[in-house]
């Protein structure tokens, strides 16, 4: 595999061996010195035309514990707010010999097109792009739901993930769907039927539009952020009343079962989607998301770049 | 000065010398019996010269993707001896000035019959009339109108246009699209926008406006035509109007007639166009409806840019493709030889219909003794592979680099003088 565009890319081995790679470096970073040398002298280019520091610092941390040269590339506006255009900028970083571009893009397909139009010769990773995918975080949470209801590795099989919010304009829930489906979880989709995408219904998965009714049978949920700004354009009518309906607080996450734990792509937008209670609770998982995002990043730069396990 | 058409089938029917003076088309003498400038079109297949109803030409403004002249050379490599220039060019061809203009340019072209499409409204802005009657007394003497690009979406404007025009027996041709339900939208909404995480363009935001505006047409009594139908359910309103007696004639283009939404998947923006691509099942619906007369025209929407505005991600992408130069193999390849079309049916749709809606008295006519020499003479049996670098074009935008077409066209006379002779320029 050269590049990581969708989660559909990855088999169920490719995914288990990334998550098993990344449980080995996650190791790593439990060393009082956090680096391994196995990518030194590659270069790894972070291209970012969206604003997202979190998950730029997260491919950043990732590249250096690996030893790559890391640049930070904002390219501020696309050519779609007539910036430079993605072409001349891939150009750019292939003249400076970009072993591995990670891109954030607001349009859906940017990373696509970087892979494919033969700008570039380097690996292209999908950091997000637009509605359309963040395989990346597919993992991380994949990686979570593991290290938590898992206890000899492997996939997902037997576990029920709720997935709950803007899944209409959500990359993390596509690529969610695909690779929890690959790894043998059931994923069903909780939202308002005005804040599900079209054709929804021949997904690999569930749809329900009942948050209570889904709760007490699934292992794991995911609150996705909810923009209040949505209500402008009729998604729903108003904050109050989504949050009402479909935001997680205390008494809703006690129809969990005991083991089930809560998961949130961040930022998170506390009252919204998911109560401060709520956010700050033991079953909570925000905080071991961001630490495993960092490892799951680390295994897929290496396996894209050649690393090979017996180095670790 | 006498030219033969030397053992041509006109519609695939018996060979005939095509005998043409003064522009006109004199005599269809025995094959060989003919005497003058000899053009060899042995067992090739005559036609009435294509009429395009829906181009765009992109000057004065967009040079850079288009002129006149380069469209029209692409016109005449394709067969079409008529073309009409859409309106949304830098400035809007919205004033007598503007589409006289183009239709000068038109003229010292000389390839084609280049006929300027007036702007319904003001600057395309779907606020105010633009001034129809001065465009349709001009030496350009327009009678097509059409904001196309942009809906004409104001319910009162439509109607009004609707009217106005009918007193210098001139037609709307309207682009259906509900502006509000199409907001960023970047393809046919399906499962597969949504699984590619771009925005839709509904089925029923081109529907709808076909609906209002067909029920508009009966209202006032007036002449409407649509723009590039793409989808099932515009087949049935259009059906249902007809029906009705509505006077609506339709138009669709050649890519809707042989390209699905799948296309898009690969991101690539040559895929990218409006209204979009559709479904196989729209596909069929749409050769169904052509078949059928229900689609009364294939018209082009032929649509160039510069490589910049393809050659970057979808969102940030131009909408739009090249259509004068495949567009019969197109129709040959999805019509003509799955049977759905007979030659005549084809000139038909490709040539007398789209003239009579468009008004033009010079164009269409059949391959009769006194009928203006307007021809299309094409090769059923050659096929061609599309090279973007070789088209007239002067953009690449082409959804068929590659792709082998059947029926070449050989020559074109447009007005008694040959265009083009052997697949080039003459």
């Amino acid at each position: 595999m050269r590049h990581l565009l969708s989660a559909a890319d990855l088999t169920r081995d490719d995914a288990v061996l990334i998550l098993d790679t990344a449980a080995e470096l996650a190791a790593v970073t439990d060393r009082s010195v956090k680096k391994l040398p196995t990518l030194r002298g590659r270069t790894v280019v972070n291209l970012f035309f969206e604003d997202s520091t979190r998950t730029r610092i997260s491919f950043e941390l990732a590249a250096k514990r690996l030893s790559a040269d890391v640049i930070n590339f904002a390219a501020k506006g696309s050519s779609v707010s007539k910036g430079e255009s993605l072409k001349d900028t891939a150009l750019t970083l292939e003249a400076m010999g970009a072993d591995a571009v990670v891109i954030r893009h607001g349009a859906s397909g940017a990373p696509h097109r970087l892979a494919t139009s033969g700008w570039i010769q380097g690996s292209v990773i999908n950091a997000g792009d637009g509605t359309h995918e963040h395989p990346t975080q597919a993992l991380l949470d994949a990686f979570t739901l593991r290290d938590h209801l898992k206890e000899a590795g492997g996939d997902l099989a037997g576990l029920r993930v709720a997935i709950v919010g803007d899944i209409l304009h959500s990359r993390v829930a596509r690529s969610n769907v695909l690779l929890l489906r690959t790894l043998g979880a059931e994923v069903v989709l909780v939202a308002p039927p005005t804040l599900m995408p079209f054709g929804v219904e021949s997904w690999p998965c569930e749809v329900s539009y009942d948050i209570d009714d889904v709760l007490p049978g699934v292992d794991a949920v995911m609150m996705l952020r909810v923009q209040a700004e949505r209500m402008k354009a009729a998604y729903f009518p108003s904050a109050l009343e989504y949050s009402r309906m479909f935001g997680l607080d205390v008494a809703r996450m006690s129809r969990l079962p005991e083991h089930a734990i809560v998961l949130h792509p961040g930022p998170m937008n506390r009252g919204m989607e998911i109560s401060a209670d709520v956010a700050d609770s033991p079953r909570a998982v925000m905080v071991e998301q961001v630490a495993n995002g960092v490892s799951v990043r680390m295994a897929v730069m290496y396996l894209l770049l050649g690393g090979r396990q017996e180095e670790i | 000065m006498t030219l033969v058409l030397r053992g041509v089938r006109p519609y695939g029917e018996d060979a005939v010398d095509i005998v043409i003076a003064d522009g006109v088309i004199v005599e269809l003498a025995s094959p060989g019996t003919a005497e003058g400038e000899i053009v060899d079109a042995d067992g090739l297949v005559a036609l009435p010269g294509f009429v395009d109803l829906h181009a765009h030409l992109r000057e004065p403004g967009r040079e850079d993707a288009e002129t006149v002249l380069t469209g029209s050379r692409a016109a005449a490599l394709g067969g079409f001896t008529c073309v009409h220039a859409m309106a949304n060019t830098s400035p809007v061809a919205d004033t007598a000035g503007v589409v006289e203009q183009v239709w000068r340019l038109g003229q010292e072209a000389g390839l084609v019959d280049v006929r300027p499409v007036g702007a319904v409204t003001v600057g395309l802005e779907g606020e105010r009339m633009a001034e129809l009657g001065a465009m349709a007394q001009s030496a350009a003497a327009v009678r097509v109108f059409s904001d196309d690009g942009r809906c004409v979406h104001d319910a009162v404007l439509m109607r009004r246009a609707l009217e106005y025009v009918k007193s210098f027996d001139g037609v709307v041709a309207q682009h259906a699209q509900e502006p509000r339900l199409t907001e960023g939208a970047q393809m046919n909404e399906s499962e597969l926008s949504g699984r590619l995480g771009l925005v839709g363009w509904p089925a029923v935001a081109e529907e709808a406006i076909i609906a209002r505006d067909v029920l508009l047409a009966q209202h006032v009594d007036s002449r409407l035509h649509v723009c590039h139908l793409s989808t099932a359910g515009s087949v049935e309103v259009v059906r249902w109007a007809k029906a009705r007696g509505v006077q609506v004639t339709a138009e669709v283009t050649p890519h809707h007639l042989v390209l699905t939404e799948d296309l898009v998947a690969s991101y690539d923006p040559v895929y990218k166009v409006n209204p979009p691509l559709r479904t196989a099942e729209d596909v069929r619906a749409l050769r169904e409806a052509l078949a059928d007369g229900t689609i009364d025209i294939i018209a082009t929407d032929h649509a160039p840019h510069p490589h910049e505005d393809k050659d970057c991600e979808w969102a940030a992408a131009a909408m739009g493709m090249l259509g004068l130069e495949t567009a019969f193999g197109v129709a040959m390849e999805t019509m003509v030889l799955p049977g759905l079309l007979s030659w005549r049916q084809l000139a038909q749709r490709m040539s007398v219909t789209p003239a009579r809606i468009g008004g033009v008295r010079t164009q269409g006519h059949d391959l009769v003794p006194g009928a203006v020499a307007n021809i299309a003479v094409v090769d059923p049996e050659a096929t061609f592979v599309i090279d973007p670098t070789r088209l007239a074009s002067k953009s690449r935008n082409t959804p068929y680099a590659g792709r082998e077409l059947p029926g070449r066209v050989v020559h074109t006379i447009y007005a008694g003088v040959p265009t083009v002779l052997d697949g080039a320029l003459a």
